[in-house]
C-alpha cells in the first residue's frame, strides 16, 4: 500500500511546468506519481516515475558508454558527437529521431551559409560585464579561440552566440526558479563575430554550477553554451564549453551523452595564462571544429559478436 | 571525410530564449508584401504532443534561385537575407514569412530542450522533387514535403513516432 505524501513543486524537470508531485515509499524505493497537467495534456491521469537518484541515472551512462565501447571494438570509428537516445537526459525520451538520419549530398545552399557581419552585432556585445551600469559578481574571465571547419580552415567573419548563468548558477531566464540571487549587473548574453582567421573573444564571469530536476540532486557543471555558424549550413552547431577539473562531469547526464571520452574532452576550455591580464582577469581557451552531422555507423555483416 | 576531429554538439538546454533572440527572426520579409508566403507548422514529440520549446532556423534560396550573401542577417529585414530564426509558441507551433525560392527545398535545422543535438532537414517545396527525395519511399518522402495554404505553406515536424520527420547526415 502506497502512502501518498502530496508537495507542491514550483517547477518540473529543468524548469518548464508546474508540477503536483506525490511521493509514496514502496519496498522497492521512491515511487513518484506525476500530477502534472501541463499545457499539452489537459486533465491527464496520474503518470507513475519512478524517482531516480545519481546512483540510477550514474549505471545507465555506464551502461551507454559500454554499448558504444563495444561498437569500438567491432571497428566504429569515433563519434564525435552526443547520443541522441540517451535516457539518462529524461526530456530526451520522446524528444529523439529513432530512424537513422539519412545520408545526403549536401545541395549549393547548404553549403554555404548566412551572412553575418559588424552591421549585425556591435563590438561590445562580446563583453557580458559592461551591459549594466555596475560591475558583475564573479571571477572575471576571457574566453578565446578559433573557430573552424573539419578541413581545417578557419571559419572567418561568422556569427558567435553565447549565453550563461551567472556566477551564483542562476540563469536570467524567467523560468529558472533556482533560489540562487540574481546579479542585476550580468545579463549572461553575448555575440560577437569572428575575426579573418576564426578567431573569437568574450569577457564575462565564470558562471556557477546549477541544480536541475532530470533526477535527486542533480546538478550541471558550469558552462557556457555556444552556438556557431560554420562555413556551411551543414556545420550548424549549437554546444556547451566547460571547465577543466569539474567534478560534477562524471555524474552529468548531458556532458555524458557524448559517449567518446576524447569527444568529450574537446568540450573542455584550458587555462591559458597569456589570456590572463595582471589585476584584472583569468583567461581561458577554447577551440571549436564544425564539422556536421555524419553517416551512423552500421555493424557490417557477418561480423559476430 | 573530414581531416579534423569536430566538436560535439550538446542539447540547447532550458534557458535559451534569451541567448538567442533575434527581434522580428521570423520575418524574412514583411508579412503580406508582395510574394511574401507564410511557412507555417507544429513541432511534435513522439506522443504526439506539440512541444512548447524548440527553435527553428531556415536558410534558403532568394526567389531567383540565388544564395544570399549580403551582411545583415540579423536585423537587415530590408534585404533579403535567407535567414530566419523562431522560437515555436507554447503550443508548439512556429511562422516564417518568406519568398518562394527559385530551389527544391528551404534548408531546416531543429533545436529544443531534450534535443541531444540539432537536427537538419530540408522543407521540399510542393511539386518540387531531387534524387534524394525520389530515393525516399512514401511515408517518408512525405514528412518532407510541404503542404500549400491559401496563403503559403504548411509544414509539421515530428522528433519521433510513425510519421518520424526524415532527419539528415551530410556525405
Amino acid at each position: 500500500m502506497l502512502a501518498i505524501r502530496g508537495r507542491r513543486r514550483r517547477r518540473g524537470a529543468e524548469g518548464e511546468h508546474s508540477t503536483r508531485v506525490g511521493v509514496g515509499r514502496t519496498a522497492g524505493g521512491t515511487t513518484q506519481w506525476d500530477w502534472s497537467v501541463d499545457r499539452t495534456h489537459p486533465g491527464r491521469q496520474a503518470v507513475r516515475v519512478t524517482e531516480l537518484n545519481q546512483a540510477d541515472i550514474s549505471a545507465e551512462i555506464a551502461a551507454k558508454h559500454a554499448e558504444y565501447d563495444a561498437a569500438r571494438e567491432k571497428g566504429m570509428p569515433p563519434l564525435d558527437s552526443p547520443l541522441i537516445d540517451f535516457a539518462p537526459y529524461r526530456s530526451s525520451v520522446l524528444r529523439h529521431p529513432t530512424k537513422n538520419p539519412k545520408l545526403v549530398d549536401p545541395e549549393t545552399i547548404e553549403l554555404a551559409s548566412p551572412t553575418f557581419g559588424h552591421r549585425d552585432v556591435a563590438a561590445v556585445e562580446s563583453d557580458l560585464t559592461i551591459q549594466h551600469a555596475g560591475e558583475p559578481l564573479g571571477e572575471r574571465m576571457v574566453v578565446a579561440g578559433r573557430v573552424l571547419d573539419g578541413e581545417g580552415r578557419p571559419v572567418a567573419h561568422q556569427l558567435v552566440e553565447v549565453w550563461q548563468a551567472n556566477s551564483a548558477g542562476r540563469y536570467i531566464h524567467q523560468r529558472d526558479q533556482h533560489p540562487a540571487p540574481l546579479d542585476p549587473n550580468f545579463t549572461g548574453a553575448g555575440r560577437c563575430i569572428t575575426d579573418a582567421q576564426g578567431n573569437y573573444r568574450f569577457t564575462t564571469i565564470k558562471p556557477g554550477a546549477y541544480p536541475w530536476k532530470n533526477h535527486v540532486n542533480a546538478w550541471r557543471p558550469a558552462h557556457i553554451h555556444f552556438s556557431l555558424f560554420g562555413n556551411a549550413f551543414t556545420q550548424r552547431l549549437v554546444t556547451q564549453m566547460y571547465f577543466p577539473g569539474d567534478p560534477l562531469f562524471p555524474l552529468d547526464p548531458i556532458y555524458q551523452s557524448i559517449p567518446d571520452r576524447a569527444a568529450r574532452d574537446r568540450l573542455v576550455a584550458a587555462y591559458d595564462h597569456e589570456l590572463s591580464s595582471p589585476e584584472w582577469s583569468l583567461g581561458y581557451r577554447w577551440d571549436i571544429v564544425l564539422t556536421g552531422p555524419k553517416a551512423t555507423w552500421i555493424e557490417p555483416e557477418g561480423s559476430d559478436a | 571525410m573530414s581531416s579534423t576531429a569536430g566538436t560535439a554538439g550538446q542539447t540547447v538546454g532550458p534557458f535559451f530564449r534569451y541567448g538567442l533572440e533575434i527581434e522580428n527572426g521570423g520575418l524574412l520579409v514583411e508579412p503580406h508584401s508582395p510574394g511574401a508566403i507564410r511557412l507555417h507548422g507544429t513541432v511534435y514529440d513522439g506522443a504526439g504532443d506539440p512541444i512548447p520549446d524548440a527553435l527553428l532556423e531556415i536558410w534558403q534560396n532568394a526567389a531567383d534561385g540565388s544564395i544570399p550573401t549580403a551582411e545583415g542577417s540579423l536585423t537587415d529585414r530590408d534585404g533579403f537575407t535567407g535567414f530566419g530564426r523562431v522560437h515555436v509558441t507554447d503550443d508548439g507551433a512556429y511562422e516564417f514569412w518568406t519568398l518562394l525560392p527559385d530551389a527544391d527545398f528551404i534548408s531546416v535545422v531543429v533545436f529544443a530542450r531534450g534535443l541531444m543535438d540539432r537536427l537538419h532537414s530540408r522543407i521540399y517545396l510542393p511539386g518540387r522533387s531531387d534524387a534524394f527525395l525520389e530515393s525516399l519511399d512514401a511515408d517518408e518522402r512525405a514528412t518532407l514535403v510541404a503542404v500549400a495554404t491559401a496563403d503559403g505553406l504548411r509544414h509539421d515536424i515530428r522528433l519521433q513516432g510513425e510519421r518520424e520527420t526524415v532527419f539528415l547526415a551530410f556525405g
